[in-house]
C-alpha cells in the first residue's frame, strides 16, 4: 500500500504479508477506523492499494471488501436474527464458530436485540470470519469483552493469521497489540501515521 | 341540472364561517386568528391570480404558454418535495431529484392520457393539459416526498446495517435494498389509502365539483375514476424514479455509503 490518504489520514505506505498481523494503536480520534475504512475502501480515498500485486480499483468493491473485510468497533445489523446475518451457505459453518467465541451455536436462532455489546462484536467477528477474508480489518474488537471472551478471540485470530489470514487490528490495549501482532503502526493526532516498536 | 353561477356575495358569505375559527382560536386561547386571516387571504389571492392566468390560457390555448405554465407548476412541486424532507441530497441534487422524476412521471401520465383517452383538440389544450396535470402532480409530490423522506432518513439511522452489509462484500444493490422496498411502500400507501377510501369515505372533490357544475354523475365517476387511475400510475412512476435515483446517489460505484452527499434542513 503506498500513500493511502483521506481526509484526516496524512498519507501512509506500509505492507503485510500473508499470515502477518499489525497492530494500529492510537489515542481516540487520531484516525485508526479512518486508516482501517480506507483499506476497505469504505470512504472516498486515494492511494495505491494492492493485494497479491492486484490494484484495488481493478476489482469490483463488493469483490474487494469479500477480500479485505472490515468490521466495525459497533457492529451493525440488518436482520431480526443471528442466523440471518449469515448467507445459507455459511450458516452451518456459523454455528460451529460460535463457541469458539464463547456462544452457543443455538445463538444463531436468537434475536439481535437480546445481544449484549460483547455477544454482538463476537457475532460480527464471526459474520466476517465465515467468509474467510485474506485480510481481516478489525476496529476494536475485543474492547467490550471479558477476560474469557477476550481470550477466546484472540486465541481464535491467532489460529486464522497462522493459517495465512492478514490481520490488521485497532486497539487501545498494548498488551493486546504484542499478544496478537508482530509489527505495530501508531496513528497520532492529525492523522499521522507512523511504524514503531511494539 | 344546470350550472349554478356563484356571486362574489356568495362566496363572502361562505367566509364568514371562518369567524367560527376564529372564535374557536380566541376563547381557546389557540392563537391561530392571525395564522388563519393570511392563509384564508392566501387562498383567496392565489385562487383568483390562478382563475385569471387560467383564463387567458384557456382563450389562448397556445402550446408554448402550456408548457410555461406545465414548467412552472412542476417547478413549485420540486421545491414543496424538498422542503418536506428532513434530510435531503446537498446541492441542485436536493431540489433536482424529486422536479426531475415529477416532470418525467406526471408528464409522461399526463401525455399519455390526452392523446388517449381525454383526447381534447388540440391535444395539449390547457383547459385539459393543466387541471389533470395539476391533480397528478399534487399527488405524485406528496408520494415523491415521504418515499424521499423516508429513504434518506433511515439511510442516515440504520448507516451501521447498512455499511455492515458493504464492508463483507455484499452490493450496494442488495445492501440497500430494504430501505428502497420501504421507501417505495411509504410513497405509495396514500393513494393506495385514497383509492379504497374514495366514494365511501370521501367524494373527491374534482367530481363533486363536476356534479356541481351540472354534469351527469354517471359521466363525473367516469372522470374521477380516469382522474384516480392516472394519479395511481403517475404516484408509482415518481416514487420508483424518484428513490431509485435517490440511492443511486446515496451510494457511489466504490459501492460506499455516501452520506455525505445528505444535508439537513435549513431550519435543523
Amino acid at each position: 500500500m503506498e500513500d493511502l490518504t483521506r481526509p484526516g489520514l496524512e498519507p501512509v505506505s506500509f505492507s503485510l504479508d500473508s499470515g502477518a498481523a499489525l497492530a494500529v494503536v492510537g489515542p481516540s480520534g487520531a484516525g485508526k477506523s479512518l486508516l482501517l475504512r480506507a483499506l476497505a475502501d469504505l470512504d472516498p480515498n486515494s492511494g495505491r492499494v494492492q493485494l497479491d500485486g492486484t490494484l484495488r480499483e481493478a476489482v469490483a468493491a463488493p469483490v474487494w471488501r469479500a477480500k479485505v473485510s472490515y468490521v466495525a468497533a459497533t457492529p451493525g445489523w440488518w436482520a431480526e436474527t443471528v442466523g440471518g446475518h449469515f448467507r445459507p451457505e455459511d450458516r452451518d459453518i456459523a454455528a460451529a464458530l460460535l463457541p469458539r467465541l464463547k456462544l452457543p451455536s443455538a445463538a444463531m436462532g436468537w434475536g439481535i436485540e437480546r445481544l449484549s455489546t460483547g455477544e454482538g462484536l463476537r457475532v460480527a467477528l464471526a459474520r466476517a470470519l465465515v467468509q474467510q477474508p485474506r485480510v481481516l480489518l478489525l476496529d476494536e474488537p475485543t474492547a467490550a469483552l471479558d477476560a474469557e471472551s477476550t481470550a477466546a478471540v484472540e486465541g481464535l485470530l491467532h489460529e486464522r493469521v497462522g493459517d495465512g489470514l492478514s490481520l490488521l487490528f485497532a486497539t487501545h490495549d498494548r498488551q493486546q497489540a504484542r499478544r496478537l501482532a508482530q509489527r505495530c503502526l501508531a496513528v497520532a493526532k492529525g492523522g499521522i501515521v507512523r511504524e514503531e516498536a511494539l | 341540472m344546470n350550472f349554478v353561477a356563484l356571486s362574489y356575495w356568495d362566496v363572502l358569505l361562505a367566509a364568514l364561517l371562518l369567524t367560527i375559527n376564529g372564535g374557536l382560536s380566541i376563547w381557546l386561547r389557540l392563537r391561530l386568528e392571525k395564522e388563519l386571516a393570511i392563509a384564508a387571504l392566501r387562498m383567496v389571492v392565489q385562487l383568483a391570480l390562478v382563475g385569471l392566468i387560467l383564463k387567458a390560457l384557456f382563450t389562448l390555448v397556445n402550446p408554448w404558454l402550456t408548457a410555461l405554465a406545465a414548467a412552472v407548476m412542476i417547478g413549485f412541486a420540486g421545491y414543496e418535495a424538498m422542503a418536506r424532507q428532513d434530510r435531503r441530497l446537498a446541492g441542485p441534487w436536493g431540489y433536482g431529484l424529486g422536479a426531475g422524476a415529477m416532470l418525467f412521471a406526471a408528464s409522461v401520465v399526463t401525455i399519455f392520457a390526452l392523446t388517449t383517452q381525454v383526447q381534447p383538440d388540440p391535444w395539449y389544450s390547457p383547459r385539459f393539459a393543466l387541471p389533470m396535470l395539476g391533480m397528478i402532480l399534487g399527488n405524485c409530490m406528496t408520494g415523491v416526498s415521504l418515499g424521499l423522506n423516508l429513504l434518506f432518513g433511515r439511510a442516515a439511522k440504520e448507516r451501521g446495517g447498512i455499511e455492515a452489509m458493504l464492508a463483507l462484500g455484499y452490493p450496494k444493490r442488495e445492501a440497500m435494498k430494504p430501505l428502497i422496498r420501504e421507501a417505495v411502500r411509504a410513497g405509495l400507501i396514500p393513494i393506495v389509502n385514497a383509492m379504497a377510501a374514495t366514494g365511501l369515505v370521501s367524494l373527491p372533490g374534482m367530481m363533486t365539483g363536476q356534479i356541481l357544475a351540472g354534469v351527469d354523475p354517471v359521466e363525473a365517476v367516469k372522470y374521477q375514476m380516469l382522474i384516480m387511475f392516472l394519479i395511481a400510475g403517475g404516484t408509482a412512476l415518481g416514487v420508483f424514479t424518484a428513490v431509485f435515483a435517490g440511492a443511486a446517489r446515496l451510494t457511489d460505484e466504490r459501492h460506499r455509503l455516501r452520506l455525505d452527499r445528505l444535508a439537513k434542513k435549513a431550519s435543523d
